[in-house]
């Protein structure tokens, strides 16, 4: 089953020194399962993840031939449809914990501000889900968690609130913009297998943004390789390490190897035509 | 003689209630020229161990010698020229209202050494970065390009020692081979010796000659670049990192 379409994505920004086209004609769908996207750095993948929720503030536009959430044209959608969707629905696990977590408010008043908010909880109620949620992200002691500041946490602890904050309102669709790259090994193990159990379990879309390749390969179902805001190779992630797009395999062989040869590790080659 | 040797080095923060021992006991030593690898999960205390090095961290127990000497507190001017540090983030550890000329300048300013010039353009150009980069802002440019303007300013002084606190985590891998291939090419022709912090088996395999393995402020084990290619390590920590990394092996 599709839970989201999209075709023909673009996005483009007007600056003073001319349009920047951020994606450009990207398509694809997803059904619940797990779609890796990766790229380097300003290939466009985040930008893509974001123009799912209409979060591209102008100058950008987005524009699509269709953007089809689970019977909603997102493109015709208006604001207030949209709000509905953001959070409820469509969920966005964002980048660095360190900035998009309120600085100046308890975990606990944030996890329950949205509950309190807009389902109208109780006090106790909210607090209640709020804690069940942290035990779900296997936080140990959620309770001195509730009562901790931002800052006061780990990088891999404020990456697991950020995921238990989206996950309370059980969305269909999670757009996690690289969970885990803050992470080191062993944490980001941890966070793959609980969002891989929400996939299971929940049968909840996944679309994972990620420049790390290995990782991708061996979690996700399906991956697009994004360069210069164009989808170059869509292939199952199994067979990640056999891709055949040149630009795949450049991506692939500058990652440094146990016991490989400490001979300078191959540049990659970014040849125009691929953009194309 | 060692040219790095911790001893028995202890950190820790806080007051009696509520004592963190980031660092315990921990001995290392580097030969000149070697380049030596500390991994291990995050808050094992393997950055804090440079930090106690360049002073800032308390050293609580334990000592720290460069060349025989223990270093001294404050560190002073000497000790700058002989040992720099590169810091994990380039978007945080770059001063946003300084331009890379002033950033690479501010050293040889402060150590009185002339030519500003003409070093400022060498630095540039040793890092591979173009000429005409000198009076931009750190917000101008990319994440592998900050962190070489960190590389460049931690050697506008020509020290010996290298200290790089996870200096491509927060980079691309295509950027990262970029930079790792600069850090080896740098360190061949100084003559660098490194100690280089990273939570990434495959980075400190291709890096570093030894390794040692950290975790809860402990060091856990020390294994050369041929025990870890092999797997012959001994500690049951030490092997859960090396098979959580088991994807990052040659042929994997």
């Amino acid at each position: 089953m599709t839970l989201l379409s999209v075709k023909d994505l673009r996005v483009t920004f007007d600056t003073e020194a001319g349009r920047v086209e951020a994606v450009r004609g990207v398509s694809f769908s997803l059904g619940r399962e797990r779609l890796g996207i990766v790229g380097e750095s300003g290939s466009g993948k985040t930008m893509t993840g974001r123009s799912v929720l209409r979060l591209i503030r102008p100058p950008g536009r987005i524009e699509a031939a269709e953007m089809v959430f689970d019977g909603t044209d997102l493109m015709r959608a208006s604001e207030r449809e949209m709000r509905a969707l953001r959070g409820q629905r469509i969920a966005m696990v964002m980048q660095d914990p360190k900035y998009s977590l309120n600085p100046v408010m308890k975990i606990g008043a944030q996890l329950t501000e949205g509950l309190r908010r807009r389902d109208g909880l109780s006090a106790k109620v909210a607090r209640e889900k709020a804690i069940e949620a942290l035990e779900a992200v296997q936080i140990r002691g959620p309770e001195r968690v509730m009562e901790a500041y931002p800052h006061e946490l780990s990088g891999g602890m404020g990456q697991r609130v950020m995921i238990a904050m989206m996950l309370i309102p059980n969305p269909d669709l999670l757009i996690a913009d690289e969970p885990t790259s803050a992470l080191d090994v062993t944490v980001q193990a941890e966070v793959l297998s609980i969002l891989d159990g929400l996939v299971r379990d929940r049968g909840m879309g996944l679309i994972f943004i990620s420049h790390d390749l290995r990782l991708v390969g061996r979690f996700c179902d399906r991956v697009l390789v994004m360069y210069k805001g164009r989808v170059v190779e869509e292939l199952e992630a199994k067979n990640l390490m056999q891709a055949e797009h040149p630009y795949t395999r450049g991506l692939l062989n500058c990652l440094p190897r146990i016991g490989g040869e400490r001979a300078p590790l191959p540049g990659l080659d970014r040849a125009a035509e691929w953009a194309e | 003689m060692a040219l790095i040797e911790v001893e028995n080095l202890s950190v820790h923060y806080g007051t009696k209630e509520k004592l963190v021992r980031a660092v315990e006991g921990v001995s290392l030593s580097l030969d000149a020229r070697e380049s030596y690898g500390l991994v291990g999960e995050s808050g094992s205390g393997k950055s804090t161990i440079l930090r106690a090095i360049c002073g800032l961290a308390p050293i609580t127990a334990g000592q720290i010698r460069i060349d025989g000497q223990p270093v001294p507190t404050p560190r002073g001017r000497a000790f700058s020229r002989r040992v720099q540090m590169v810091f994990q983030d380039p978007y945080a550890s770059l001063h946003p209202r300084h331009t890379l000329d002033r950033t690479l300048s501010e050293p040889l300013a402060i150590h009185g050494i002339g030519d500003t010039d003409a070093r400022v353009v060498k630095a540039l150009q040793d890092v591979g970065l173009p000429a005409n980069f000198r009076f931009r802002y750190p917000h101008q440019l990319s994440g592998g390009q900050r962190q070489r303007v960190a590389i460049a300013r931690a050697l506008m002084l020509e020290p010996e020692i290298l200290l790089l606190d996870e200096p491509t985590s927060a980079l691309d891998a295509s950027v990262q081979a970029e930079t790792l291939n600069l850090l080896n090419r740098l360190r061949s022709e100084r003559g660098l010796t490194f100690l280089m912090v990273s939570h990434d088996l495959a980075v400190i395999d291709h890096m570093c000659d030894r390794v040692l393995v950290m975790q809860h402020g402990r060091a856990v084990e020390e294994l050369t670049r041929d025990q870890l290619a092999s797997a012959t390590m001994t500690t049951d920590y030490a092997r859960t990192l090396f098979e959580a990394s088991a994807d990052r092996m040659l042929g994997a």
